[in-house]
C-alpha cells in the first residue's frame, strides 16, 4: 500500500486514524487493528474505522467496525454496501459480542473422558492438528478417505472443504439445505428452472402487494428485506399474512389469515382457484411463458374457498378478498417464498404451489416481484492441483432415493450412513460452525451416529452442544478477528465485499483458513495450499477481477455497474425447465412419479391435551449461535412458550410461570416461561429456536429457556428432495419444571 | 431556539431492538440497563388484534418534572435543543427524578449517578443523528427540531395521525408516534 492511497482514505473517512494503518504487509499472519503505534511505540489513541462484512447470520452485510483507543467499540453498516445500506440488524449491531463472549474457547482442547462429558485437556495447535491428522490417516488407511464427512455452515467453511477434498472425500453437507431452504429451492426450480437463492431475489421495495406464508419477516431480520419492507409500507403496499400466530408482520397486514397449521397447500390451491376462475391472473404472461396451464386449471377446478374452509379454518370470503387483493396489484405482487421451509414433509409441493401462484401473478422477472440477480464476477483461485477422484458414491442419498437431493447433500443422510454403515461406514466427522444438536431433528439419532465415530472434530467459537461431544475442539477466531473468502453473492446490485480482521483474537484462537491450511500440511496435502496466507489468495482473486486486496481493505465493498434485473429492462425471459417454460405441470416431477401439480395432504391434529409445536426466529438471535453475546443476551436471555390466552386460563397457567414441555415421545424441553397471549391459535404453541442449551461449558446460556430441538424427535421426509419436515411434533405441558 | 425531538412511525417499527443495542454500544450502557426499549401493545382477541410496536426512551419533556424535582440542578435543560441531561458530577443519586418521571426513563448507573437517554447529544452536536435513529433498519425514527417549521419532524406531524405518551401527565413530551 502506498502512502498516497493512505492519505486519500484519511480524507474520505475523516477518521482520526486510518484503517489503512491496520494493514502492515502481506507477510502478517492475521492481525487486527493496531493497538500500538509502530513508530512511537505508544498505544494508539482515537478512533479507527475498519470495513468488513458481518457473520452473525448468512446475509453477510457490509459493516464498519470502530475501535476506540485500540479497543473494539461498536460496529455499524457500511453505507456503500448494497445489502446493509449503512444499517445493520440488531444481531449485526450486537456482533461485537462475538469477540467479547465470556464463554469463548481459548485453546485447542482434546477430550479427557467419555464423549459428551465435556472434560478436556488444553493442548497446542500442533498437538491438536497432529492428533486429528493421525486419526484421519488411519481412517483413510482402514476405510478410505470417503469415510470422513464434513458438516459446514457459512462462508468460513470454504477452506476446510478444500482440505477435505484434497484429502479425498466429497461427503460434505450443510443443514441449511435439507433442514431449511432446500424445499423452496427445489419447488421454484421445478417451476421456473431456478431457485430463489440467497439473498432471496424478492423485490419487496417495489411491490404493491406482498403475501407472507408463515414467514415472519421483522422477527427474522434478513436485513435488506426488512429495510425494503419498511419502504413498501411507506408506499402503502398491501400486506397479506398467513400464520397460526399473529406475528409482527401480521400487525402490518391488510388481511391476516389465521390458518390451521399444516394446511397451507389447501389455501394456496383455493387462492389459485379464485384467481383462475375469475380470470384475474396475468393472462398474457401465462400464455406466453406457461406450460401445462390447462391441466393445472382442471386440477384446481374444484379447489374452491368453500372446499378449503373446513381444512384451513379460513372463511371463504377472506380467501376471496385476499386473492383479489394480490391479483389487483399484478405484476408488482408476489408471495414471499420464505426461508426456513421444512415443515410437514410435503414442503417442496407447498413451495411449488407458492411458485405457481407467483407465476399466475406474473411475478417472476418483474419489478415488484422476483428480480433476476446479477453477480460481480470474481474468478476462482485456479492454481490448485486436481482433487483426487473417488470411485465410491456419496453416502447421503443411497440409490438416489430422493431424486432432487443431488445439488446439495442431505445432512441427515450422512448421519444415517454413520449409524448404519450403508453404503459404507462413515468414521470421522469434521463439524464447522454448525451446532448439529440444534440444527438436525432427533438428537438421539445424532448422538447414536457420533458414538459410531472414530473421530469427531468441532471447529467453533464457543463450547457449543455439538462441541461437547467432540474428541477435539479447535477454537476459531470470530469474524471480527479473521479474513474469510470474498462475498459476491448474486443480488440486485452486484458487488464484492471483504471480511478482514478488525481486532486480534483474544487468546489462542485461529482463523479457519489457517486451520485448513495447517491441517492440509499435516495430512500431506499441503501442496493444495500454494499460497502462504489468505491475503495472497484474496489478492490473487481480486487482481483477476481488476481489483486488489489493498482497495478492498480500504473500501470493504466495491459495486459493479448496474445491470438490468427485470424482463421489462430488456432481459430475455428464459426458464431452465425441460419445457423451457414456467411449468404449471411439472415434467420432472411426473418423470419421478410425483404429483406434477401440487395436491393437499392432511397432516392430522394434535391428540387431546397436546398442541402442535411451532418454532421460529427472534430479531436478536441467530440459531443457537448468539445467545452468549454481550448485548444480545441482555436483549433476549431466554425464550418463552407462546400459548393462547384462553387455553392458558383454562389450564391455570400464569404469565412468566415456568413449565416444561413434553412431546409425544416423552422428551422434555427444559424450563421455559409461559407467555399467554391472544396472538396465537388454540391448537399450537410457539417457541423461538436456539434456547435451552445443554452444554455445561456454555455458562451464559446453559438451560436458559426451553429447547425446541429436544422436542423435535419426529420428522417427516420430503420424498422429492429429502428435507426434514419438523412441525410434526406435539407437546403437552409438564408442570414439573 | 431549537426544540429537539423525535417522530416515530409505528407502522414501520418491527420492535427488533436494534435501537436498544446501538444505544448500548454507542454509550457504553452498563450490562443489565438500557436507555431505550420496545413496548408492544396488543388489543383484541384472536384473530382480531390491533397491535402497536414502539421504541421508547426519555421524552425530553419541555416541562420536565425530573428537572424541577432535582435538588442539585444536575438534571437540566441543555443549551442546545432543550435536551434534558444529567450532570453526573452534580448528581447525588437521590432518585427524586426517577420518582417524578412518568415514563420510567431513568436508572441509577452502577457508578452512582442517574443515567438516561441524552438524544446522543455528542452525535447531534456533530450533525449526526442519535445512534438509535441512524441504525434503525426500518427507518422508523426521525430526529429534528420542532421549532423549525420546515423540519422533517414537523412535516411528518402535519401529514399523519399521531399521539404522544401520557399527555395527561402534562410534561409536554417531545416524542410523537405516527399511527
Amino acid at each position: 500500500m502506498n502512502s498516497l492511497s493512505r492519505r486519500r482514505f484519511l480524507k474520505i473517512s475523516g477518521a482520526t486514524i486510518s484503517a489503512a494503518a491496520a494493514v502492515t504487509s502481506l507477510s502478517s499472519v492475521v492481525k487486527g487493528a493496531q493497538k500500538i503505534d509502530e513508530k512511537t511505540g505508544k498505544p494508539i489513541k482515537g478512533i479507527q474505522k475498519i470495513p468488513t462484512y458481518c457473520d452473525v447470520c448468512f446475509w453477510k452485510c457490509g459493516a464498519i467496525a470502530y475501535l476506540k483507543d485500540g479497543e473494539l467499540w461498536k460496529i455499524e453498516g457500511n453505507p456503500n454496501d448494497p445489502l446493509s445500506n449503512g444499517r445493520l440488524c440488531p444481531r449485526g449491531t450486537g456482533g461485537i459480542g462475538a469477540h467479547y463472549s465470556t464463554d469463548r474457547i481459548k485453546h485447542p482442547l482434546i477430550r479427557k473422558n467419555e464423549r459428551g462429558e465435556e472434560k478436556w485437556v488444553e493442548v497446542t495447535w500442533d498437538e491438536a492438528l497432529e492428533y486429528i491428522a493421525t486419526k484421519m490417516k488411519k481412517i483413510k488407511r482402514e476405510y478410505g478417505p470417503e469415510s470422513m464427512a464434513l458438516f459446514s455452515h457459512g462462508v468460513g467453511g470454504t477452506f476446510l472443504k478444500h482440505t477435505m477434498k484434497a484429502y479425498g472425500t466429497n461427503n460434505m453437507t450443510a443443514p441449511s439445505f435439507a433442514q431449511c431452504r432446500g424445499p423452496r429451492e427445489v419447488g421454484f426450480e421445478m417451476t421456473f428452472g431456478e431457485g430463489v437463492g440467497s439473498p432471496e431475489r424478492t423485490d419487496i421495495e417495489n411491490a404493491k402487494c406482498i403475501t407472507f406464508i408463515g414467514s415472519h419477516l421483522g422477527e427474522n431480520m434478513h436485513n435488506t428485506q426488512v429495510q425494503e419492507l419498511s419502504k413498501a409500507i411507506a408506499n402503502n403496499a398491501s400486506i397479506i399474512v398467513v400464520d397460526p400466530r399473529f406475528s409482527v408482520v401480521a400487525s402490518k397486514a391488510k388481511y391476516y389469515l389465521p390458518i390451521k397449521p399444516g394446511t397451507d397447500i389447501a389455501l394456496l390451491l383455493a387462492w389459485m382457484n379464485v384467481i383462475v376462475k375469475e380470470k384475474l391472473y396475468d393472462v398474457d404472461y401465462v400464455e406466453k411463458y406457461g406450460y401445462g396451464f390447462e391441466q393445472f386449471a382442471a386440477e384446481i377446478e374444484d379447489k374452491t374457498p368453500e372446499w378449503a374452509y373446513p381444512i384451513t379454518t379460513i372463511e371463504p370470503e377472506l380467501i376471496r378478498k385476499s386473492a383479489r387483493e394480490m391479483a389487483k396489484n399484478i405484476p408488482a405482487s408476489f408471495i414471499h417464498p420464505g426461508r426456513h421451509t421444512t415443515w410437514y414433509g410435503d414442503d417442496t409441493q407447498r413451495s411449488r404451489a407458492i411458485a405457481l401462484l407467483n407465476a399466475l401473478l406474473g411475478a417472476w422477472g418483474r419489478k415488484g416481484g422476483f428480480y433476476l440477480p446479477n453477480k460481480f464476477s470474481v474468478p476462482k483461485y485456479s492454481d490448485y492441483p486436481k482433487y483426487p477422484k473417488s470411485k465410491k458414491p456419496l453416502v447421503h442419498n443411497p440409490g438416489h432415493k430422493y431424486p432432487y437431493a443431488e445439488g446439495e447433500q442431505l445432512s441427515t443422510g450422512i448421519r444415517e450412513a454413520t449409524i448404519n454403515g450403508i453404503p459404507y461406514p462413515i468414521k470421522g466427522w469434521m463439524v464447522y460452525a454448525t451446532n448439529l444438536l440444534q440444527a438436525l431433528p432427533n438428537r438421539d439419532e445424532t448422538i447414536a451416529a457420533i458414538k459410531n465415530l472414530d473421530l469427531l472434530v468441532v471447529v467453533d467459537i464457543v463450547p457449543s452442544e455439538i462441541a461437547g461431544w467432540a474428541d477435539v475442539i479447535l477454537p476459531e477466531a470470530t469474524y471480527l478477528e479473521r479474513y474469510d473468502d470474498l462475498n459476491n453473492a448474486p443480488f440486485k446490485q452486484n458487488f464484492v465485499s471483504l471480511r478482514q480482521p478488525v481486532i486480534d483474537a483474544p487468546h489462542d484462537q485461529k482463523p479457519n483458513w489457517w486451520i485448513a491450511k495447517k491441517l492440509a500440511d499435516k495430512l500431506g496435502v499441503g501442496n493444495y495450499f500454494p499460497w502462504n496466507n489468505i491475503e495472497e489468495y484474496l489478492d490473487a482473486r481480486l487482481k483477476k477481477a481488476g481489483l486488489s486486496l489493498a482497495e478492498l481493505k480500504k473500501k470493504g465493498v466495491v459495486k459493479g455497474e448496474k445491470q438490468p434485473i427485470y424482463f421489462d429492462e430488456g432481459i430475455e425471459p428464459g426458464f431452465f425447465t425441460p419445457s423451457g417454460k414456467i411449468e404449471f405441470y411439472s415434467l420432472q416431477l411426473e418423470e419421478h412419479g410425483f404429483d406434477p401439480i401440487p395436491k393437499f395432504t392432511d397432516h392430522g391434529n394434535p391428540p387431546p391435551g397436546y398442541f402442535r409445536l411451532l418454532f421460529g426466529r427472534a430479531p436478536v438471535h441467530t440459531f443457537s449461535k448468539t445467545q452468549s453475546y454481550k448485548f444480545l443476551k441482555d436483549a433476549m436471555s431466554e425464550n418463552e412458550v407462546w400459548m393462547n390466552q384462553t387455553v392458558a386460563n383454562k389450564m391455570g397457567l400464569k404469565s412468566g410461570e415456568y413449565v416444561q414441555l413434553k412431546n409425544q415421545d416423552g422428551k422434555k424441553s427444559g424450563r421455559v416461561k409461559v407467555r399467554p397471549t391472544e396472538r396465537i391459535r388454540t391448537d399450537c404453541v410457539y417457541m423461538v429456536h436456539g434456547f435451552g442449551q445443554t452444554a455445561k461449558e456454555m455458562k451464559t446460556t446453559y438451560k436458559k429457556g426451553g429447547s425446541d430441538a429436544e422436542l423435535v424427535t419426529r420428522y417427516k421426509m420430503d420424498p422429492i428432495m429429502g428435507g426434514t419436515g419438523m412441525n410434526v411434533n406435539y407437546v403437552t405441558i409438564d408442570w414439573e419444571a | 431556539m431549537a426544540r429537539y425531538g423525535m417522530v416515530i412511525d409505528t407502522l414501520k417499527c418491527v420492535g427488533c431492538q436494534d435501537c436498544v443495542i446501538a444505544c448500548e454500544a454507542e454509550n457504553s450502557v452498563p450490562e443489565g440497563f438500557c436507555r431505550d426499549w420496545i413496548t408492544t401493545e396488543a388489543k383484541g382477541t384472536f384473530p382480531t388484534i390491533q397491535m402497536e410496536i414502539r421504541t421508547e426512551r426519555c421524552n425530553h419533556c419541555t416541562d420536565a418534572p425530573c428537572v424541577s424535582a432535582c435538588p442539585t440542578g444536575a438534571s437540566h435543560y441543555h443549551d442546545i435543543g432543550g435536551v434534558v441531561l444529567v450532570n453526573h458530577d452534580e448528581c447525588i443519586g437521590c432518585k427524586a427524578c426517577i420518582a417524578s418521571c412518568p415514563y420510567d426513563a431513568r436508572f441509577v448507573h452502577p457508578e452512582g449517578y442517574v443515567d438516561k437517554c441524552t438524544f446522543c447529544i455528542h452525535r447531534v452536536e456533530k450533525g449526526q443523528d442519535p445512534a438509535c435513529v441512524s441504525v434503525c433498519p426500518t427507518y422508523c425514527m426521525t430526529f429534528g427540531d420542532f421549532d423549525d417549521p420546515g423540519s422533517e419532524v414537523n412535516k411528518l406531524l402535519n401529514s399523519r395521525r399521531y399521539h404522544s405518551l401520557l399527555p395527561e401527565a402534562g410534561t409536554k413530551p417531545n416524542i410523537y408516534y405516527l399511527t
